[in-house]
């Protein structure tokens, strides 16, 4: 308990010192030069950016983070931290990701409890994801934990694991779980064509999270950090709805879980700019949010409906079909799920029931 | 130190523009994962060679490396097959420039086949994509699938049993498809809201459609303009459609031999068209309701000339057709039909547009539409011909030199 309390008090620190604390007890720090090597590590441990061998004591220099409305991917519980240089700085933009420093890197570990009544124990890691920023753009790398959950090796070609858990209402779930190919994390991380981080947003990160010392702003605390420069007061900040939130309006709640989970392929700029379904955040257009738009390239993924959303009609929405899929070819998003989050899909039908009928009306 | 580095550097330059390297992938267990990896592997001037025989892939593969060849062993003999594909909307996809995918088999991926998002030089040669189950709802969208793509090239492609379009090109420029067969898919080859296009000395049979030129609303890419269809032979398209509700392809009739639709600058020349049921060649308008104000639903600019027509049109299943054919006399209808409609309505606006086409082959179904939507007030009439005024030809496609020197 003592040297995890020093761990967090030496993450506090981060910043505030040019020179970071490096107490001679405390580990070798995260191996900045290692996340840079363009040949990425064919074990995780190289970096150290955990301090165990089974990656559950993040290193000191990393800041744990979490988002408003996340994507889902098969019920994982994520772990995600951010690593920035000593000395170094994110940038904080309105929209779209921040622009982050050579060598920062976002950490994200995918786990999964053998029961989720009992969500803290039997806790299995499956895979834990690397962003790093280097000179030459993004990279991304997927280490796959081994069965005792002492190692975890690259994957670049992905993987299928058999998982199990048993779900809240302690009914037992069995699927594959996919580890996605290298090209394939870019396939939603793609902004132009260039991999680029989907989730540190203003509008995704504008959150109190529980820190050790107590519950603060993620913006704020980044700032504090000095970790970020240029972050308007949280006040000041864009937020997403939190998409499990009742208190929030129902329209603003399935807009963050589309801009969550459709919008990183689902905009101008990504894999499927050529659908014209664009369901970001920012959008305003009816027609380009699916509402009375006919598919284009569906096949069928369409389901024999005609639009991609039919306000009023859940049941006659191919976004609805499609989302309640697991078939590939039908299924959305086309990556990162086996299973049908039975929630999300609920918050849409719902949203979609209670849009009014004409074609041109609001989104929201 | 500082010489032994830049001898180093300059060795390793050399080299890489002069070694292109084959990396091999042998049929046998974990061909996903060697696949794949080989083709993360390979850097640009590389082969990925895939041996022959069969390849039970579990997952969607993806090549985002330029200047990448993937080569099977033939068609054939090399079979990527995804019928116990788990994951991933199509068997291949390419995300990056100067690819050429060759000499290989697809088989039953879950959606698409070989799809390319955004690439320039992307080269489909010596390929068979099909469905062996036969025509069926439940088979993928699109064989062979280049969208948003630059200078494509299909040559010598098969595909078969395509839920929607065999060989589909979407959103792109700079176009040739030749040489090429498809058959038992709704559309045999279907370019849509793409510029440039040379499309000839291609079979289409056993489809719902041979050839689809269309141009569709709300999307990034229309204007769909300036395509050549030329000496292909599009015969016995008599697959009844099945295709899945929704899609637009899902309204094409059975028996439809070439359909252009809200495209401008289409010249269909020297084909054989016969044994299409319902028509030879259609022109016509885009009938759903339109709310995107930059779209043009109206067919313009459009030649058919010197086509040899045989036997089309005999039982037309268009909206109307057994109306029209039994007004018209009986018979078989023209081997030309043009809806003739010059309004429509946008966004709410009704449009008058003056509309010039040479339907040189003769003769020709004038439906003579009051609106674009308005089939049941068609006011039929047969022409000998339609002579408008001169409608230059667009300019053969020209490929990039190295593009165009690839061998099939």
């Amino acid at each position: 308990m003592k040297r995890v309390l020093a761990v967090l008090l030496a993450a506090a620190l981060v910043g505030l010192a040019a020179v970071r604390p490096a107490p001679a007890t405390a580990p070798a720090p995260v191996d900045l030069a290692r996340l840079l090597d363009e040949t990425p590590a064919a074990t995780l441990d190289a970096y150290r950016l955990f301090t165990d061998a089974g990656g559950r004591q993040p290193a000191a220099e990393l800041v744990p983070y979490d988002l408003i409305t996340p994507l889902f991917t098969d019920y994982a519980d994520k772990h995600r931290w951010l690593y920035v240089p000593a000395g170094r700085k994110v940038r904080y933009t309105e929209t779209g990701a921040f622009e982050f420093p050579v060598g920062a890197t976002l950490v994200k570990t995918f786990a999964y409890p053998a029961d989720f009544r009992r969500p803290a124990d039997n806790v299995r890691l499956v895979e834990t994801r690397l962003l790093i920023r280097r000179e030459s753009g993004w990279a991304a790398l997927t280490y796959v934990w081994n069965a005792e959950g002492t190692e975890a090796r690259l994957r670049r070609a992905g993987a299928r694991l058999d998982m199990a858990f048993v779900d809240p209402a302690g009914q037992r779930v069995a699927f594959s779980y996919a580890v996605p190919n290298q090209n394939q994390c870019k396939e939603c991380h793609s902004v132009d064509g260039e991999l680029a981080p989907l989730g540190p947003k203003a509008r995704n990160l504008n959150r109190p999270l529980a820190y050790a010392e107590g519950t603060d702003n993620q913006l704020a605390r980044w700032t504090r950090l000095g970790l970020l420069e240029g972050a308007p007061p949280p006040a000041k900040a864009p937020a997403v709805a939190r998409w499990d939130d009742p208190a929030s309006p129902l329209g603003a709640r399935a807009r963050a879980y589309m801009d969550a989970n459709c919008a990183h392929c689902h905009n101008a700029k990504g894999m499927a700019s050529n659908s014209g379904l664009f369901l970001e955040w920012e959008q305003t257009d009816p027609v380009a949010l699916g509402i009375g738009k006919r598919p284009v390239a569906a096949g069928r993924g369409s389901g024999g409906l005609d639009y991609s959303i039919a306000p009023g009609e859940p049941d006659r929405s191919i976004l609805i079909h499609r989302l309640n899929s697991t078939e590939p070819g039908v299924m959305m998003p086309e990556l990162g799920r086996s299973l049908v989050h039975a929630e999300g899909l609920a918050l849409l039908r719902e949203w979609i029931a209670g849009l009014p009928r004409e074609p041109a009306a609001g989104a929201g | 130190m500082s010489r032994l580095l830049a001898g180093l550097a300059a060795l390793c330059l050399w080299s890489g523009a002069a070694q292109a390297a084959t990396l091999t992938v042998k049929a046998g267990a974990d061909a996903q994962e060697r696949l794949q990896t080989a083709l993360l592997d390979a850097k640009p001037g590389d082969v990925v060679a895939i041996g022959p025989g069969r390849f039970e892939l579990t997952d969607g593969l993806s090549l985002d490396v330029d200047g990448v060849t993937v080569r099977g062993a033939g068609q054939g003999k090399t079979v990527l097959s995804f019928a116990g594909q788990q994951g991933a909307g199509e068997g291949l996809l390419i995300t990056s420039d100067r690819v050429t995918v060759r000499d290989l088999s697809v088989q039953n991926t879950k959606g698409d086949g070989i799809k390319s998002k955004g690439s320039d030089q992307i080269s489909f040669l010596n390929l068979t994509v099909e469905w062996t189950g036969g025509p069926k709802e439940s088979n993928g969208a699109y064989g062979v699938y280049p969208v948003t793509s630059t200078n494509v090239l299909i040559d010598r492609v098969t595909v078969r049993g395509a839920s929607d379009a065999g060989i589909y090109v979407g959103q792109s420029r700079n176009i040739v498809v030749k040489n090429s067969r498809a058959e038992f898919n709704v559309a045999g080859i279907e370019i849509e809201n793409s510029i440039g296009a040379d499309v000839h000395d291609n079979v289409t049979t056993r489809n719902t459609a041979g050839i689809l030129v269309f141009d569709l609303p709300d999307l990034p890419q229309q204007g769909g303009r300036s395509t050549r269809l030329f000496r292909n032979r599009i015969v016995e398209n008599d697959t009844p459609n099945f295709a899945p509700k929704g899609n637009i392809v899902a309204s094409v009739p059975v028996g439809t031999g070439v359909m252009l639709m809200a495209n401008r600058d289409v010249h269909v020349f020297d084909n054989e068209i016969s044994g299409n049921q319902s028509s030879g060649v259609v022109v016509v308008g885009y009938t759903r309701e339109i709310k995107d104000p930059k779209y043009e639903p109206l067919p313009r600019d459009i030649v058919v000339r010197n086509n040899r027509f045989g036997r089309n049109g005999w039982d037309p299943r268009f909206p109307g057709g057994a109306e029209i054919m039994k007004a018209l006399g009986g018979g078989p209808l023209p081997p030309v039909v043009w809806d003739a409609a010059t309004r429509f309505t946008r966004a709410g606006q009704t449009v008058e547009q003056a509309i010039n086409v040479r339907l040189l082959d003769g003769p020709v179904l004038k439906l003579n539409l009051p609106h674009v939507q308005g089939l049941a007030q068609a006011r039929p009439e047969v022409l000998p011909r339609v002579d408008g005024a001169p409608i230059p030809e667009p300019k053969p496609i020209v490929l990039p030199p190295e593009q165009a020197r690839l061998a099939p």
